[in-house]
C-alpha cells in the first residue's frame, strides 16, 4: 500500500463516534445499574438493553443492514466499542452469539441459516451459549466424546453426551456445540458443529455457581436430542475447522476490543490519583504496577489498530490470535490486581460501594487466562506456529 | 486510520536487511572488537544506499525522511547489532542540526556543510544525553562531530556542537566493545553554541524522545534476533532423545518473550508516528515505546541465554554479541522503570 501511516480516525469515523456517543448518553442505563447478567432477573434486564440497541441499529454495527447492522467496517466497530466502554454501558449478554457465532455464521452459514438466526441474535430475542468443553475434554478439545448419530427418519441427528462450562448456559435459548459424528475418523476429522435449541426434548441444564456465587455457566446434558440437518453449520465432518474460526474470533479481534481495557486503565489511573492525594506513601509503592497496567492496555489498543489495518489491506489473523489472547487476559489481570493493591484492606469489601467493581472485575479477570483456551495452550500455539518449534 | 508501513518503506527495509546480513555478520562484529572505528567500509555502503543520510533534507543531499521511515531501518541495525553510530547520527543528530539549520530563516554554516558531509558518509556524530558532568557517550571514541548539551541551570540547557579538536575523549570500557563508549571532556563556549533558551530546551526534550523511540526500534530487532537464535538452538539441540524445543517448559519461555515483543512493536511504530506528527501525547508515547521495548529485550535476552544453556554462557557462542547490546540499550536514554514513571506522571497531570 502507498497510504502513509496515519493513526487518526477520519472525519467520517469521528462523526460516527459523535453519533454513537450521543445515542449512548441518552439511552444507556446508568453504569452498573442493572442486576448481574448471571441472575435470571439480570439476564432479562440485559436482554431488554440488547433490544433497545437493536431497535436503533446499535447492537451489531459491523453487520450488514439486512441483518440489523449498519454495515460499517472494523475501524468503526472499534470506535463504537470505545464509546460503549466510555459510557460504561452494560456487559453484552449476547456476546457469545454476536461476537463468536456470528462471524463463523457469516463465513460458513447457509443463506437460510443467516436469515433464520442472525436477526434474532442481534435483537437479543435468542441468546446463545457455547457447548464445547466436556468433563474430560477442555484444553484437549478434539478429545470430546459427545456424539451424534443419524436419526431413524434420516432427517437429522440424535445428540448424546455432556457439555460443561457453558457461559450464559443457565438462561440461553440456543447453544452452538461440537459433537462427534464419525467415531471411526481421526479425532479432528469426525466432528460436526451443531446449532441446538435449548428447549428441545432431551436437553437438561444444570447451572453451576461460579467463584462469585452467581450461576454464570452451566452443564448441559444431551439425551437423544433431535437436531434437524439444517442446524448443522459448515457441513458434516468439518466441525473442527468451523470451531477454529470461532476460536479465532474469541482470541483475536472480535470478543475483547481494547476499549474494555483502556476504560478500566483510565479508572485505575483515577484511583491512583485519589490514593495519591489521601495516602501518598502507600500509592507510590504501586506506581510502577499502575503504569505498567495502563501501558498494557495502551499497547493492546495500538496492536489492535495494527492488526485491523492488516485485515483491511487483505491480510488475515493466524496464530497471532493466540498471542493476542495471552496479552488481553493478562492485561485485565494486571489492571485489576493493581487496583486491588491500591485499595489495600478495602479490596475484600464485596457487594456495593464505589470500589466494588474492582473486586468483581478481578474475579472476572481471573477467568481470562482459562477460557477461550488456557494461556498455556496459547503459548504452545505461539511456540509451534509462530516460532516453528516442534510439537511435543 | 492506516497503521502500517508503506510498500516503499518495507522495500527499503528489506534491501537494508539483505545488505546488513551480508556485511555485518557475527564474524564482522568480532573483528570490530579489535579495530574499532566510527566510519568503516560498511558505513560507506550504508551512506551509498541512502541510509546514513535518510533524515538529511534533500537540499543537503539526503532523502528527507522522518522517524517513521527510519524505525524499520533501525530495527535492522538492531538485528545485526550494527556497531556504527546510525542511531546517533541519523536518528538524533541530523534532525536536530537540520531544524537549527533553517531556524532564523536560512542555512547557517557550518550546519549545512555538516549535513552534506553526513549524507556523504564522511562524518559520524556522537550525541550526548543531557547529564550533569562528564558521562560516557556512545560512539564517542573516534566520532567526527560531538553534539552535546549542558544540563542547564537556571537558564535551561544549551546545545553545543564541537569538532574533535575541541574535545578530549577518553575511551571507557563497555561490556559491549562495539559501543565505542568514551567520556567526553569539553567546555561550552559561544563559538560552539547551537541553541539556548526555549529553543534548546524543546530540542533537548524532543531529541530524548526520539532517542527513546530509536533505541526502542533497535531493541525490537535485537530481541527478534536473540529469540531466533534460541529457537534455532532449541530445534537442533537434543536431550532425552528429542529436540529441547519440543518441551513445554522451553516453549513457554520463548513464547512469552515473543508475545512481549509482538506488543512492543506497535508501541514503537505508533510513537514514531506521534513524534513525526507532533502529537500532544508524543512524549508519553515515546516513553511507552521505550519501556515496552526495554522490557521485551531484557526478557528476550534472559530467555535466550537460558534456552541456550551453558553454551550460551561462552565467548564462542554468538549470543553474547546481542545480549550485551540489548543490556546496554535497555538502560540507555532511560530505563523501563524511568519511562514508566514518566508515563504515570503525565497521566496523573492530565487527569
Amino acid at each position: 500500500m502507498d497510504t502513509p501511516m496515519d493513526l487518526r480516525f477520519t472525519p467520517a469515523q469521528e462523526a460516527f463516534r459523535r453519533e454513537a456517543r450521543a445515542w449512548l448518553a441518552a439511552n444507556a442505563p446508568e453504569p452498573r445499574s442493572l442486576p448481574s447478567l448471571d441472575t435470571a432477573e439480570g439476564f432479562e434486564a440485559h436482554r431488554s438493553w440488547e433490544r433497545a440497541m437493536f431497535d436503533e441499529r446499535w447492537s451489531v454495527v459491523s453487520w450488514p443492514e439486512e441483518f440489523g447492522g449498519r454495515g460499517v467496517g472494523i475501524l468503526e466497530w472499534l470506535v463504537f466499542e470505545e464509546e460503549y466502554w466510555r459510557a460504561q454501558a452494560p456487559l453484552r449478554v449476547s456476546q457469545n452469539g454476536v461476537f463468536l457465532l456470528a462471524p463463523t455464521m457469516f463465513e460458513f452459514g447457509t443463506e437460510q441459516q443467516q436469515r433464520r438466526f442472525l436477526p434474532a441474535m442481534a435483537s437479543g430475542a435468542e441468546i446463545w451459549c457455547q457447548g464445547w468443553s466436556e468433563p474430560d475434554a477442555g484444553s484437549d478439545l478434539a478429545g470430546i466424546h459427545s456424539r451424534a448419530v443419524r436419526s431413524a427418519d434420516d432427517r437429522g441427528w440424535l445428540l448424546t453426551g455432556q457439555k460443561t462450562w457453558a457461559s450464559r448456559g443457565a438462561f440461553a435459548e440456543w447453544c452452538f456445540g461440537l459433537f462427534r459424528t464419525d467415531p471411526e475418523a481421526e479425532r479432528h476429522r469426525g466432528l460436526t458443529y451443531f446449532l441446538i435449541e435449548m428447549t428441545a426434548p432431551g436437553v437438561t441444564v444444570r447451572p453451576i455457581p461460579q467463584l462469585d456465587g452467581e450461576t454464570g455457566f452451566a452443564e448441559i446434558f444431551f439425551d437423544d436430542v433431535f437436531v434437524p440437518d439444517d442446524q448443522v453449520l459448515g457441513g458434516v465432518g468439518h466441525g473442527w475447522n468451523v470451531a477454529m474460526a470461532t476460536a479465532g474470533s474469541e482470541r483475536g479481534l472480535s470478543l475483547r476490543s481494547p476499549a474494555r481495557y483502556c476504560e478500566a486503565a483510565s479508572r485505575l489511573v483515577a484511583l491512583y490519583g485519589q490514593r495519591l492525594a489521601t495516602d501518598p506513601a502507600a500509592a507510590v509503592h504501586r506506581a510502577d504496577a499502575v503504569a505498567q497496567a495502563w501501558m498494557d492496555a495502551e499497547v493492546y489498543r495500538l496492536a489492535t489498530l495494527w492488526t485491523a489495518t492488516r485485515v483491511l489491506d487483505g491480510g488475515s489473523v493466524g496464530p497471532e490470535a493466540s498471542a493476542n489472547k495471552i496479552h488481553w487476559s493478562e492485561t485485565d489481570l494486571a489492571i485489576h490486581r493493581a487496583a486491588l493493591d491500591l485499595l489495600g484492606p478495602g479490596a475484600e469489601l464485596h457487594g456495593g460501594g464505589t470500589d466494588a467493581p474492582w473486586l468483581d472485575g478481578y474475579l472476572f479477570a481471573l477467568a481470562g487466562p482459562i477460557y477461550a483456551g488456557t494461556n498455556e495452550i496459547q503459548r504452545n500455539v505461539v511456540a509451534e506456529r509462530m516460532l516453528g518449534l516442534p510439537r511435543g | 486510520m492506516h497503521f502500517a508501513f508503506t510498500d516503499q518503506q518495507i522495500e527499503f527495509r528489506d534491501a537494508v536487511r539483505q545488505v546488513l546480513l551480508n556485511e555485518c555478520t557475527t564474524d564482522d562484529l568480532r573483528a570490530s572488537f579489535a579495530a574499532p572505528a566510527a566510519r568503516t567500509p560498511r558505513w560507506e555502503t550504508l551512506a551509498t544506499l541512502g541510509v546514513v543520510g535518510a533524515s538529511v533534507p534533500e537540499a543537503h543531499g539526503g532523502l528527507g525522511l522522518g522517524l517513521v521511515d527510519l524505525v524499520p531501518l533501525l530495527e535492522e541495525a538492531g538485528r545485526v547489532a550494527l556497531p556504527e553510530p546510525l542511531l546517533d547520527t541519523t536518528a538524533l543528530a541530523v534532525p536536530l542540526l537540520a531544524e537549527l539549520a533553517v531556524a532564523d530563516g536560512g542555512p547557517r554554516a557550518p550546519l549545512a556543510d555538516w549535513l552534506v558531509s553526513i549524507a556523504a558518509g564522511d562524518r559520524a556524530v556522537a550525541v550526548g544525553p543531557p547529564a550533569p558532568g562528564p558521562t560516557p557517550v556512545a560512539g564517542a571514541d573516534g566520532a567526527d562531530l560531538y553534539v552535546l548539551a549542558t544540563d542547564g541551570g537556571p537558564d535551561g540547557p544549551e546545545i553545543h556542537a564541537l569538532e574533535p579538536d575541541s574535545v578530549t575523549v577518553a575511551p571507557v570500557p563497555s561490556l559491549d566493545p562495539t559501543r565505542r563508549l568514551a567520556s567526553v571532556q569539553w567546555a561550552p563556549g559561544p563559538e560552539s553554541r547551537l541553541a539556548s533558551g526555549p529553543v534548546a530546551a524543546s530540542l533537548v526534550g524532543r531529541t530524548a524522545d526520539r532517542a527513546a523511540v530509536a533505541t526502542g526500534a533497535e531493541l525490537l530487532g535485537l530481541s527478534q534476533r536473540m529469540i531466533t537464535l534460541a529457537v534455532d538452538h532449541a530445534k537442533a539441540r537434543h536431550q532425552f532423545g528429542r529436540p529441547i524445543g519440543s518441551f513445554q517448559a522451553v516453549k513457554h519461555l520463548l513464547a512469552g518473550a515473543q508475545v512481549t515483543l509482538e506488543f512492543a512493536r506497535p508501541a514503537v511504530y505508533g510513537a514514531a508516528w506521534s513524534l513525526d506528527e507532533g502529537e500532544p501525547t508524543a512524549s508519553r508515547a515515546a516513553s511507552v515505546a521505550k519501556a515496552y521495548a526495554s522490557d521485551a529485550a531484557t526478557e528476550a535476552a534472559r530467555v535466550s541465554l537460558q534456552v541456550h544453556g551453558a553454551i550460551g554462557y561462552t565467548w564462542e557462542c554468538d549470543l553474547h554479541l546481542f545480549l550485551k547490546r540489548a543490556w546496554a540499550l535497555s538502560a540507555a536514554w532511560g530505563s523501563a522503570a524511568e519511562h514508566r514513571a514518566r508515563v504515570l506522571a503525565s497521566l496523573v497531570a492530565e487527569a
